[in-house]
């Protein structure tokens, strides 16, 4: 395999990590506006995603650096074009860390009420906004022949774009729902999974929507099976939510949103960039990438450190495993 | 004001105000695992206390640290796309692997530490804050790598063809003398912070409430000037060093430390200047003589490189341009880091003094400089980080690129100043939320230990140890 494929398919599996890592920390975010009842469920809420969730931030840091060292071309296009949403994330995620990290650091009422605001727009914006910015990568924009991004804020809100950031939006939620569901008990365990069911009847059918959107504009027969394995996926998750099998449940909209970010990378390759300009002008994998000696260097770190990491995240998701309700909440 | 202006301002802003957060960072979680060392080893339940007063000081501050940080990986992409296209072979290499190899560590074992206390073996629970804070050095250690080759490029050839710098041999950019005086001196710097924090927030304490946890408050305090003290030495050695390896490889920035035009054999040090800094009218000038040559060359008669002939020989190197850094910038953000150090260091030994033998001070000057304490160090670091990225001027990495060509081609005024706008207003606002929370909980004092558990509720019902 050609190291630029590698990195191409390293930089997906960062993705793939991220969104469905962070998916449901966004998730378990939005939950807090429409889910919890009282100040101690907001906090059992916030405690399910504590000790994980910077860990899961990681990912988007790691994903950007790789990019950065791997695709040069694809890094600076991409963020000094798509600088506006860009920015809202990046203030979303700021909004959100001082949301999370100072939220019990005072009692009062009013403070509460703005650190929870703060939660739920930090989740929300990126949770639309990633997946906005990822169909446009994959729909094709306007870059020139000097590879520069020239289509402004308003071209990114085509009805194609807008649809995937209403997709990763809504799954992102049901995601969260069910991983409330694996992670408490009591009531709000219930109230998650009816939620995350309710809200899967939406997301499954924006999903369907534009994987088959996706599969008519890209003509590819691999998009097509990954597409529609994602709906799959997303289904049995569904299913087993239906049964109260918090497990399979949690793993069923974990599998879908990797399946999803599988379509949509298999959906650009070779381009990482496309151009709805003129093709010749596209980011590909070979134009776009670093020379075979820093992706040799990066594919040796990259090996040797990815299983580490990978082991010592499940360690602490292992030592964290145990269910929490509200009498886990300190007074 | 243009892009170039706009997003210069930005990286400054940004840059400077992230940094308020990683020094404290770096050297508070060495601390922090110190005084949870201590307790282990001795069972004296003051410095558990001690472990979870600091840590949760140190926790808010970390998490101003990330959220600023995230804003530095995008930014090169952001403003800064020419740049990221010209070096993004050899500098997204460190900044890719500073992510892999250190963040990962810090953010996993410091979320296992905070929620760990009832969760993990105490052992394993201690080691947890030292993986975060080994994981907080390799980051350093990373980022500077990226950094140096900025200052000093190496293991790189220029490929024509692409526009763009390669990369010939990581292990130069990972062994790059710049980078091996920077990041002694650097971390050295970072216990400089976290020691004058330490000393400044138990001192304050023990001044204010003689009657609280006085006996837990000492100690903590004395390790913290201590520190400082220590660090402080540490930081001029090493400071020396590096003065030496920028006088050879970024003579002009030697030259702008110091404003001065003529070659000089031997150069004096000014400690201050009165008169325009364009060197054509000085009132009043203190001067050491010598001493700038054995900052830059190691012998008192050494010959320390003017910033006019400097200039010639870039013209002729480069050709036309101002290749001189702003001098006024230079040159008091050097004499501001000495002086912040400095004076740093000579508070916190006039405090070690103080407090001899079991004494408290009780002076209203000596609780106000406890309060500045902390800041000193912290000053003199960002006015250290200011000189060195304004005396590469004009360059963004030295020799290679301008700064003026590395910014966003395709990217408009509207948008940098809207996010310069947007991140001024919102770090702002922060910086007003942290200072407070901060004070909140340096004011509170040490927390009481948990009582025993109720033998009635099953381990598997008992709240938890630590919860948002």
């Amino acid at each position: 395999m050609e190291l630029t494929t590698f990195w191409f398919i390293i930089i997906a599996v960062l993705w793939v990590g991220y969104l469905v890592l962070e998916g449901f920390d966004f998730g378990v975010g939005m939950l807090m506006a429409v889910l919890a009842r009282d100040d101690t469920e907001r906090r059992v809420l916030i405690n399910t995603i504590g000790p994980v969730w910077d860990g899961n931030e990681v990912w988007l840091l790691v994903a950007g650096g790789a990019t950065f060292a791997a695709f040069p071309e694809w890094y600076a296009t991409l963020f000094s074009g798509f600088y506006l949403p860009l920015l809202l994330i990046l203030v979303a995620l700021i909004v959100r860390i001082i949301g999370i990290e100072f939220r019990s650091k005072r009692d009062e009422v009013s403070w509460r009420r703005r650190c929870d605001t703060a939660i739920v727009f930090g989740s929300v914006v990126p949770a639309l906004l990633w997946g906005v910015a990822l169909a446009n990568i994959v729909r094709g924009v306007p870059i020139d022949a000097d590879g520069e991004y020239v289509g402004g804020f308003f071209n990114l809100l085509n009805p194609y774009g807008l649809l995937g950031g209403l997709v990763t939006l809504s799954v992102f939620l049901v995601h969260g729902a069910f991983f409330v569901g694996l992670k408490t008990v009591g009531p709000i365990r219930e109230r998650a999974i009816r939620l995350g069911l309710r809200a899967g009847v939406v997301a499954g059918a924006l999903a369907v929507a534009f994987v088959v959107w996706t599969g008519l504009a890209q003509d590819s027969l691999a998009v097509w099976i990954l597409g529609g394995l994602t709906v799959l996926a997303f289904v049995i998750g569904m299913l087993n939510a239906l049964d109260r099998r918090d497990g399979r449940a949690f793993a069923g909209t974990a599998v879908a949103i990797a399946l999803l970010v599988a379509t949509l990378f298999s959906g650009l390759f070779p381009d990482v960039m496309p151009s709805s300009l003129d093709a010749a002008w596209s980011l590909t994998t070979t134009n776009a990438a670093s020379t075979p000696y820093t992706l040799t260097i990066m594919s040796w770190v990259a090996v040797f450190f990815t299983p580490i990491v990978i082991g010592y995240q499940s360690w602490s998701y292992w030592v964290f495993r145990r269910r929490i309700g509200v009498h886990h909440i300190p007074v | 004001m243009d892009v170039l202006d706009l997003a210069r301002w930005q990286f400054g802003i940004t840059t400077v105000y992230h940094f308020f957060f990683v020094p404290l960072t770096i050297g508070l979680s060495v601390l922090v695992a110190t005084m949870q060392t201590i307790w282990r080893r001795s069972g004296d339940e003051r410095w558990l206390r001690l472990t979870k007063f600091f840590g949760k000081l140190f926790l808010i501050n970390f998490a101003m640290g990330i959220a600023t940080g995230i804003v530095q990986e995008f930014q090169f992409g952001m403003n800064w796309s020419d740049y990221s296209r010209f070096v993004g072979d050899i500098f997204g290499a460190p900044l890719a692997i500073e992510g892999l190899l250190a963040f990962f560590l810090e953010s996993t074992f410091l979320g296992l530490w905070i929620f760990g206390w009832d969760r993990l073996k105490p052992g394993l629970h201690l080691a947890c804050i030292w993986i975060a804070a080994a994981g907080t050095v390799f980051s350093a250690y990373f980022i500077l790598a990226a950094n140096s080759f900025m200052q000093n490029p190496v293991g790189y050839t220029l490929n024509g063809e692409k526009g763009r710098a390669e990369l010939t041999d990581f292990g130069a950019v990972l062994t790059n003398k710049v980078l091996l005086a920077t990041f002694p001196h650097q971390i050295i710097g970072c216990f400089m912070v976290a020691g004058a924090f330490v000393a400044g927030v138990a001192l304050w304490n023990m001044m204010r409430h003689p009657d609280r946890d006085a006996d837990a408050f000492r100690p903590a305090f004395r390790m913290g000037a201590v520190v400082l003290l220590v660090a402080g030495l540490g930081t001029m050695i090493t400071g020396d060093f590096q003065g030496k390896v920028m006088t050879e490889v970024q003579p002009m920035k030697m030259a702008a430390a110091e404003a001065l035009y003529d070659d000089a054999k031997p150069a004096p040090f000014s400690i201050l200047t009165v008169g325009t800094l364009d060197g054509s009218e000085e009132v009043f000038k203190l001067e050491v003589p010598k001493l700038l040559s054995f900052l830059g060359t190691g012998t008192f008669d050494g010959e320390v490189r003017g910033i006019d002939s400097l200039q010639e020989e870039y013209e002729q190197k480069y050709g036309p341009g101002d290749y001189k850094p702003n001098i006024p910038v230079t040159y008091w953000t050097f004499r501001a880091m000495i002086t912040a150090g400095g004076l740093a260091m000579a508070a916190g030994a006039l405090m070690l003094w103080a407090t001899r033998r079991g004494r408290t001070p009780r002076s209203r000057w000596m609780l106000r400089a406890a309060i500045v304490l902390p800041l000193l160090p912290m000053a003199a670091n960002s006015f250290g980080w200011i000189f060195t990225e304004m005396g590469r001027q004009p360059w963004v990495v030295f020799g290679l690129m301008p700064t003026a060509s590395g910014v966003s081609p395709s990217t408009s005024v509207g948008e940098v100043a809207t996010s310069l706008a947007t991140f001024t207003l919102l770090y702002g606002v922060l910086a007003v939320i942290e200072v407070r929370l901060l004070l909140r909980y340096v004011q509170a004092g040490l927390p009481q230990l948990d009582p025993p558990r109720d033998p009635d509720l099953g381990d598997a019902d008992a709240p938890l140890a630590y919860a948002y």
